[in-house]
């Protein structure tokens, strides 16, 4: 393969495993900027993709799949925030709780149900996402540059996958120009400045965390219908820390996100893509140094190169009605 | 229409076991401006929460406008035409002017068409009541007395015809308090009610038509300001009689303790602060440096107490050079006999998640009478504690308590016992009494007179003047960084104002 198509392949990799990362580190974007922190990311994607492997598995509707994914990866979120917002708890304990018991109880149920070691069934058919096509793509494969990037590198994806970039101009739109935003960042800077205008912290708080929820939800699906077949133990494999990076990275604004999210999907694909195969001039560079890539930069960047990354004011702080 | 704007009938509210307002009676009348004082904790504040819907009374009732109203949230607070300017500003720092005046009042789920009628609404208040500030900018950028207005226009902006200020000159300059004044009376006269809370008395008098005393959870007395004095509310506020005029004999020179020559200092981003100043300070006398916040004052003592590198200067402590311009130490300085109490004790001064007695023994716990080998002693530093508490009249009397649940005044006060127990030859002391309260600013005074006495050399910065001419031997005047003026005790408020504005200063130097 040439060049030209070598790099379109990779790029192509890099939208597809970029965009549970996108959904994760919005869905994040929701929450923290309104004050409550989730390192639960992680464990609300691995959920919800298991809830989604198991229901499309059952039902063999991939639609009923992504609602359980949704439903899942909400109740874990209300979860996070009875613990962080009405109980005023730790929510980095509270995250990490949740990353713990999804991580063993998604095994213990899918071995329970489906006797796979832990799997759920592979899904075919209409149990899982199908890829696609938009129009044209076929007609114009041969134009020569412009051809393969329409349809190699932006058709031929899973409808999550528009949805995903989609997401991000309608989160921004959410956030900057509607009275919901406003008030959501409101309340991650000062959470007393909202409740003496009148406005209820804890329902606010909580609607950022169902928003969070949400995104999770399709960040799992994805995951177990979309980019697999079915549901693995452990599939996030660190997915929802990796948003997390993206999203300090990002200074916790959308646009930034899809970018920081293509960075680290793209030093993903590009390990892929080496695997056993020497760099030119380098030679054999271990996997793990290019899985360790993502951190290794969101690292690096934030000591000196992006400046500093300012976190919404109250964030991580429980609100607590001062005298 | 009844000419009574809000009447409180038998509010009762506890906390646990803390009784914060016991059985409260309050008529205010429209169109005025409404006093309340009372000490840090006398539950001023725990008053107006309860009329602003953070809490509900456990008893009582709230009559606005003739209706008895229940005010279970701000929201209802607000339907009620009240508005509540708070002393620590609820304001979105990184928001702009405009966003933060219509949070929670938005037109409409969609922000442009909100912030279009905002813009409308705010341009006719400004108008209407002559309070400028540029919709856009944003709130980090503005200074304090600027945010402050922003509050105000939050609360005309939901149409508040009550309008209630919490210490609203805390965090204030004089001259933007005075603007304060200004915009309030304004107020006043287009016919809004003004309950204004405070525990200097000085600021109740100059505007007030009315004050209502509390003291420990109960209103002790009301009266027309015209009618009474400050003498009374003081006596009222506290219980007892208090000396507003601390009373000193003559001061006792001794030798030079400290010497300053030259010293100049700069910032963070190279302004000069501190402009080639130069002062001795004898054993037995109180030096005052007076001038209007940010002249250097702060500069300077932070220079002298190790904090900040000096660009220039020599300082001498006890006849022996500190390296100011190089490597000080702040805990050699203290070796060698100079004790400081920080401008600002919350970040400076105090470690407010620590226990009393710990914040007791901060930056001397490396002495030898503190520790048990490498590990702290604790029974010591208890006992040093409770000696302090004693001395110094801390309340509440408990060396466990962490000391963030003291009042100002008695955070104040460890410090000050922390650094004057020491016994150091030269003290040098930041706002003394910033948010302290009356009983115990005349503590604090008495204290520092008993140290100069003692032969102690004190070194005093204050932004209030009548505390300078009061402790004062000497008082030298700062304005733009330099020294603009010596003069004695008893020279006039006028003379020194205007010193401190720079006006005569400057004949002054050119001579």
């Amino acid at each position: 393969m040439d060049l030209f198509h070598t790099i379109i392949a990779i790029l192509e990799s890099t939208i597809r495993v970029s965009v549970p990362l996108i959904f994760a580190a919005l869905a994040g974007l929701f929450t923290e900027r309104a004050g409550v922190f989730d390192i639960g990311l992680e464990g609300k994607m691995l959920g919800a993709a298991f809830a989604a492997g198991a229901v499309a598995a059952v039902t063999g509707n991939v639609m009923m799949g992504l609602l359980a994914a949704v439903l899942i990866s909400v109740l874990l979120s209300l979860v996070h925030g009875y613990a962080s917002i009405t109980q005023r708890g730790s929510q980095i304990v509270s995250g990490v709780a949740i990353n713990f018991i999804v991580a063993g109880s998604t095994v213990i149920l899918g071995e329970a149900w489906f006797r796979q070691g832990g799997r759920t069934p592979a899904l075919s058919g209409d149990a899982r996402f199908q890829t696609v096509t938009l129009p044209f793509a076929d007609a114009v494969r041969d134009v020569p540059f412009l051809g393969p990037i329409y349809s190699e590198l932006l058709s031929g994806h899973f409808i999550l996958t528009y949805v995903a970039f989609a997401l991000v101009p309608f989160s921004w739109w959410i956030l900057y120009r509607t009275r919901f935003g406003l008030r959501l960042r409101a309340v991650g800077e000062n959470p007393s400045a909202v409740d003496t205008a009148g406005i209820s912290v804890i329902w606010l708080r909580y609607r950022a965390v169902i928003c969070c929820g949400i995104l999770c939800g399709f960040a799992g699906a994805y995951l177990s219908l979309a980019m697999s077949a079915g549901f693995v133990k452990g599939m996030t494999a660190g997915k929802g820390y990796i948003a997390l990076a993206a999203l300090i990275f990002a200074k916790w604004r959308p646009v930034n996100i899809m970018l920081a999210c293509l960075l680290f999907g793209f030093l993903d694909a590009f390990a892929i893509r080496l695997q056993g195969n020497p760099l030119p001039l380098i030679g054999q560079v271990p996997v793990q140094l290019m899985q360790a890539l993502p951190y290794i930069l969101t690292v690096i960047l934030l000591a000196g190169f992006i400046g500093k990354a300012i976190p919404p004011k109250a964030g991580g702080v429980p609100y607590v009605k001062e005298r | 229409m009844s000419d009574i704007a809000i009447e409180l009938r038998g509010i009762d509210k506890s906390f646990g076991l803390v009784h914060a307002n016991k059985n409260i009676n309050l008529t205010v009348r429209k169109g005025t401006i409404h006093g309340i004082i009372g000490e840090n904790g006398a539950g001023k504040s725990t008053l107006m929460s309860i009329l602003y819907g953070f809490y509900q009374a456990d008893k009582g009732d709230i009559v606005i406008d003739g209706k008895t109203v229940t005010i279970k949230d701000p929201n209802a607070a607000i339907a009620s035409g009240i508005g509540m300017v708070h002393q620590h500003f609820m304001l979105v720092e990184n928001f702009t002017v405009l966003e933060n005046v219509m949070l929670g009042a938005e037109e409409s789920q969609i922000l442009n068409t909100s912030i279009s009628k905002a813009r409308v609404e705010l341009k006719r208040l400004e108008k209407e009541y002559a309070l400028e500030v540029n919709p856009d900018a944003l709130i980090e950028q503005l200074p304090v007395g600027l945010q402050q207005r922003v509050e105000i226009l939050k609360a005309l902006y939901r149409r508040a015809d009550i309008l209630i200020l919490d210490e609203p000159t805390g965090v204030l300059t004089p001259p933007e308090a005075d603007h304060l004044f200004r915009i309030l009376g304004q107020l006043k006269d287009q016919g809004k009610t003004i309950i204004f809370i405070t525990h200097k008395l000085r600021e109740i008098m100059a505007i007030t038509d009315e004050v209502s005393v509390m003291r420990r959870g109960e209103m002790v007395a009301t009266r027309k300001t015209k009618e009474t004095s400050v003498e009374e509310l003081a006596e009222l506020m506290v219980g007892r009689r208090v000396l507003l005029r601390v009373e000193k004999g003559a001061a006792n020179l001794g030798e030079v303790k400290l010497s300053v020559e030259n010293l100049t200092v700069r910032d963070g981003r190279g302004v000069t602060m501190v402009d080639n100043v130069s002062f001795n300070l004898r054993a037995g006398e109180i030096v005052g440096i007076a001038g209007v916040a940010g002249n250097g004052q702060s500069e300077l003592l932070e220079a002298i107490s190790g904090i900040r590198r000096a660009v220039g200067g020599k300082v001498l402590l006890n006849g022996k050079p500190i390296d100011v311009t190089g490597h000080v130490d702040p805990r050699e300085l203290r070796d060698r006999g100079l004790g400081h109490v920080p401008e600002d004790r919350h970040h400076v001064g105090l470690v407010l998640k620590f226990e009393e007695a710990e914040n007791g023994i901060l930056g001397y716990h490396h002495e030898k009478r503190f520790l048990n080998g490498v590990f702290l002693n604790t029974k010591a530093i208890q006992a040093d504690a409770e000696e302090k508490i004693k001395k110094y009249d801390i309340r509440p009397p408990n060396p466990r308590l962490k000391t963030a649940n003291f009042s100002g005044g008695n955070q104040q006060k460890i410090v000050l016992a922390r650094e004057m127990e020491r016994g150091p030859d030269v003290l040098i002391i930041g706002q003394p009494t910033r948010g302290v309260d009356v009983g115990a600013i005349e503590f604090i005074h008495k204290r520092i007179i008993e140290m100069r006495d003692q032969g102690m050399a004190v070194l005093l910065v204050s932004v209030e003047l009548d505390e300078i001419r009061a402790l004062s031997d000497r008082i030298i005047v700062m304005f733009a960084g330099r020294v603009v003026g010596e003069r004695d005790p008893d020279a006039t408020e006028g003379e020194l104002g205007l010193l401190m504005a720079g006006v005569e200063g400057r004949k002054e130097a050119a001579e």
